[in-house]
């Protein structure tokens, strides 16, 4: 039975919360920054989980989400690249679908069993909008999970699993709007939610004869934290078997809940333990998973959900926000507008620019960013080895705080960075706070998207304060 | 190798008022300038034999420089090279008449800049993957600042009232100058009280964005005689180039710029210079920000390592100190039209050599001038540095 070989997840740093000015609620959600997206928050949950393991071994990745930045191109492609990824291996987007996390796990699974793939990634990030003030801004989250599925027995075996597919238009949005719409509440949650996961879990029942007491822990979709809890008790399990579900703390992430609840048992799953993970949108998914002994390694290296929920920062203000989603339009300095980026630089320097490669001479071993023909130290040319600086961490060299660039997030931090191991960058720092900005800081890199300009949304790295 | 030094002399120099010049463009501002000199040297325009413009955004061709002064199909070649655009344009024109190819030529610099729309500098660029941060050069500047005050140890606090101290001055010596854009006395209050441009850089920091242009009329020295008696002599002229190194390199330190370091190595070496702070008399230095001034009082040698600060509380370069610098207001007043700023500090050089510099003329009898002109960014520059003398 193929098995889930390793997990991780990405929350975003900032959350809205009781103390933010104008947003009213006692519960906190995680919010993207302006510079991330489904894009970004996919491939930092995706290191997350691949930290200190093979990518050669990838021979698959699956993308779910119902906010790709693109809706022709494809984001698995992107991630692919910004992972460091085989050219080889096979890209999918999942979209379309709030149950696209478990449609791809289910993907992925297939793949594996059936040997077109040794190892598949999952990841699964949305950040879903609603209207500002309205009831399901309050539960929405941002974030994302990733699972790594392979042959070879991992952290957890998938033991059964079920599915039904069924239209349901209870919540959409075209291509035109901005804001998810929803149908009446009552009639979405009493034909939709309500009957269509009693019927998938009870029809997997059926099929396994898995009832509620065989289950340790059960990672389970809802909209919303009522809904969460009347569903757990009607489906017959008590309290402690239930995932907690992240309702006032980081929010439904959408296309990524279900695999981000799954991740957070798997962190603290004993070997032995089963976990029920239930899907829903458009139908609903039902897997069951059976930790090995080796589930202690899930949180070998990795942040999961744990460390990234509690890595967190409540916003100011409200008005902060709606301005990062540009819902909010405030007056921009009065600067040129930013050029459109050439599309074939950007393809001509995907390895420089999205893949992060520098390179190191061979000849006198000096790193440098970005790549180079002609060593900076030594003069000899063309005798460089590309060498990915994505993952290497770094300290502050020197910094300034740019009022003027004209960026959201006023002032932008510009800082040069020396690597662990050599080489320098200067680049941009995001997720910061001034006050702790400082010489010899510790960074990390992320990636983010610097900005959307003739439809083009430029991705890049930015440095951050080293997380968690 | 061979020197410049005394082998091409000034002998006439223009220079427009800086400033927005909303009532000229850049033809006129070539005009007014190309006509001071002409008066100056005493020369028709049929005299100039060749000319070298210098320009960064304003014209693309030599053919600007053509159309404004209606220049008599002669060779005119357009030169760009960053922040240092004039100081380069007026060195290629130096080096044509000691080759011995031209009796006399023109060299000129023009930037007319406010025209853009926008606020701060607007540096035209060609279409590129745009990944890079955008950083205005207050931004890239103020990572010297940073830097500079954790390497000595200087609270912040303390580095920006030294940094304010340089703006004071440079303001007051604008205040004697009627072609400064900006000709007001700050107080170190208003400097350290005015809004941030990029911390920590406050908008006092920070030089201006003006219009302008300067001519020079260079011979060769042995023919200067004939022009005038007061002709001015060029002792020394250094270019350095960076490749981007302070970016590239882990261990450059952001506190000392090479490219200051080696043009004024150069320089020095073909003036005779062996102690710039005893020998230069004063100094036209590319103040963009007070960061680059107090960096570079240390990289030309005019003091020690980190003694920047201390020489600025005792006001060795102020218009009365050991070594004037910026007498004339320096960028911080004349703004920076890229293409024209190395010229207007030559200018400068020029009248004091002459002692004609009016309530700003320095107390002693100078007889060695430098200019510095910088241009990129901390970790690339183009760095040039001149000197001139007075005939013996």
């Amino acid at each position: 039975m193929p098995g889930i070989l390793a997990c991780g997840a990405y929350i975003p740093r900032f959350r809205l919360g009781k103390e933010t000015l104008g947003w009213g609620s006692p519960q906190e959600k995680a919010i993207a920054n302006f510079d991330e997206d489904s894009v970004t928050m996919a491939v930092a949950a995706a290191q997350d989980c691949l930290r200190g393991l093979d990518r050669s071994q990838i021979d698959a990745l699956y993308f779910a989400t119902t906010t790709p930045p693109y809706l022709e191109q494809q984001g698995s492609a992107l991630i692919a690249e910004a992972l460091d990824l085989r050219p080889s291996v096979f890209a999918a987007d999942i979209t379309n679908n709030l149950r696209g996390g478990t449609i791809a796990l289910r993907t992925a699974l297939d793949a594996v069993q059936a040997g077109s793939a040794r190892q598949a990634l999952v990841v699964a990030a949305d950040c879903r909008m609603s209207a500002p003030r309205g009831e399901l801004e309050r539960s929405l989250g941002d974030g994302a999970a990733a699972v790594l599925v392979g042959r070879d027995k991992g952290v957890a075996e998938v033991v059964a699993s079920h599915t039904l597919t069924e239209h349901m238009l209870d919540t959409w949005r075209t291509p035109q709007d901005t804001f998810i719409r929803s149908w009446e509440d009552r009639f979405i949650m009493e034909e939709g939610y309500q009957r269509v996961v009693p019927q998938v879990v009870s029809e997997f029942s059926q099929k396994t004869g898995v009832v509620p007491k065989d289950i340790a822990k059960v990672a389970l979709y809802a909209p919303d934290a009522r809904r969460h809890q009347d569903m757990a008790r009607r489906l017959g399990f008590r309290p402690e078997q239930v995932v907690d579900p992240l309702f006032g703390k980081i929010g439904n992430t959408g296309a990524a809940f279900t695999l981000m609840l799954l991740v957070s048992a798997l962190e603290t799953a004993k070997p032995g333990e089963r976990i029920l993970a239930v899907g829903y949108g458009d139908g609903g998914d039902v897997y069951l998973f059976q930790a090995t002994e080796r589930v202690g390694e899930v949180k070998q290296n990795r942040r999961l959900v744990s460390r990234y929920a509690e890595a967190k920062r409540i916003l100011p203000t409200y008005e902060t926000y709606t301005r990062w989603r540009e819902v909010w339009v405030s007056e921009a300095a009065r600067r040129p507008p930013p050029p459109v980026p050439s599309v074939s630089a950007l393809w001509r320097e995907k390895d420089e620019n999205i893949r992060f490669y520098g390179s190191r001479c061979t000849a006198c071993g000096y790193i440098q960013y970005p790549p180079q023909r002609v060593c900076t130290k030594c003069q000899t040319a063309d005798q460089m080895t590309p060498i990915r600086l994505a993952e290497t961490y770094g300290t502050v060299f020197t910094y300034s705080m740019d009022y003027l660039a004209g960026t959201i997030d006023t002032p932008l931090v510009v800082a040069v960075v020396n690597f662990e191991g050599g080489g320098r960058w200067l680049g941009m720092m995001t997720d910061r706070e001034l006050h702790e900005v400082r010489i010899g800081m510790p960074v990390e890199l992320t990636f983010r998207k610097l900005r959307t300009v003739g439809g083009i949304h430029n991705y890049y790295w930015k440095c951050m304060p080293v997380r968690a | 190798m061979e020197s410049i030094r005394d082998r091409v002399a000034i002998i006439g120099m223009g220079c427009t008022k800086f400033g927005e010049r909303w009532d000229a463009d850049g033809i006129d501002l070539m005009v007014e300038a190309a006509y001071e000199a002409y008066q100056d040297a005493g020369i028709s325009p049929k005299d100039i034999q060749a000319a070298w413009v210098g320009t960064v955004g304003t014209f693309s061709t030599g053919q600007g420089l053509a159309e404004a002064l209606k220049l008599d199909y002669i060779p005119i070649t357009r030169c760009e090279n960053a922040c240092a655009t004039a100081t380069d344009a007026f060195r290629n024109a130096c080096y044509a008449v000691a080759a011995g190819i031209y009796d006399i030529v023109l060299a000129m610099g023009v930037e007319k800049q406010k025209d853009s729309g926008a606020s701060g500098l607007v540096v035209p660029r060609g279409p590129s993957s745009d990944v890079e941060p955008p950083t205005p050069p207050p931004a890239q500047f103020a990572l010297a600042a940073t830097r500079y005050a954790h390497h000595y140890g200087i609270p912040m606090d303390q580095l920006k009232r030294i940094l304010a101290k340089i703006a004071v001055k440079n303001h007051h010596n604008g205040t004697l100058n009627p072609k400064a854009h900006f000709q007001r006395e700050v107080t170190e209050e208003q400097v350290l009280n005015a809004p941030m441009i990029a911390w920590p850089l406050g908008l006092y920091d920070c030089c201006g964005v003006s219009d302008g242009a300067a001519a020079a009329i260079i011979v060769r020295a042995d023919w200067a005689k004939n022009f005038r008696d007061d002709y001015v002599l060029v002792k020394g002229l250094g270019l350095a180039v960076g490749g981007k190194q302070g970016l590239l390199h882990d261990d450059y330190d952001f506190i000392h710029f090479p490219e200051n370091i080696k043009a004024a190595h150069i320089a020095y070496q073909e003036a005779g210079v062996k102690n710039p702070r005893k020998e230069i008399d004063l100094a036209i230095v590319h103040d963009c920000f007070t960061i680059t001034e107090l960096i570079l009082y240390e990289d030309l040698g005019f003091t020690e390592r980190g003694r920047g600060p201390a020489e600025v509380e005792a006001g060795t370069f102020t218009l009365e100190g050991e070594l004037p610098v910026n007498t004339d207001g320096g960028l911080k007043c004349f703004g920076h039209p890229i293409g024209a700023s190395g010229i207007r500090m030559i200018y400068e050089v020029y009248k004091q050599l002459q002692g004609k510099a009016g309530p700003r003329q320095i107390k002693k009898t100078p007889r060695l001038g430098l200019t510095h002109n910088l241009g990129g960014r901390p970790g690339s520059f183009t760095g040039a540095v001149a000197i001139f003398g007075r005939r013996d």
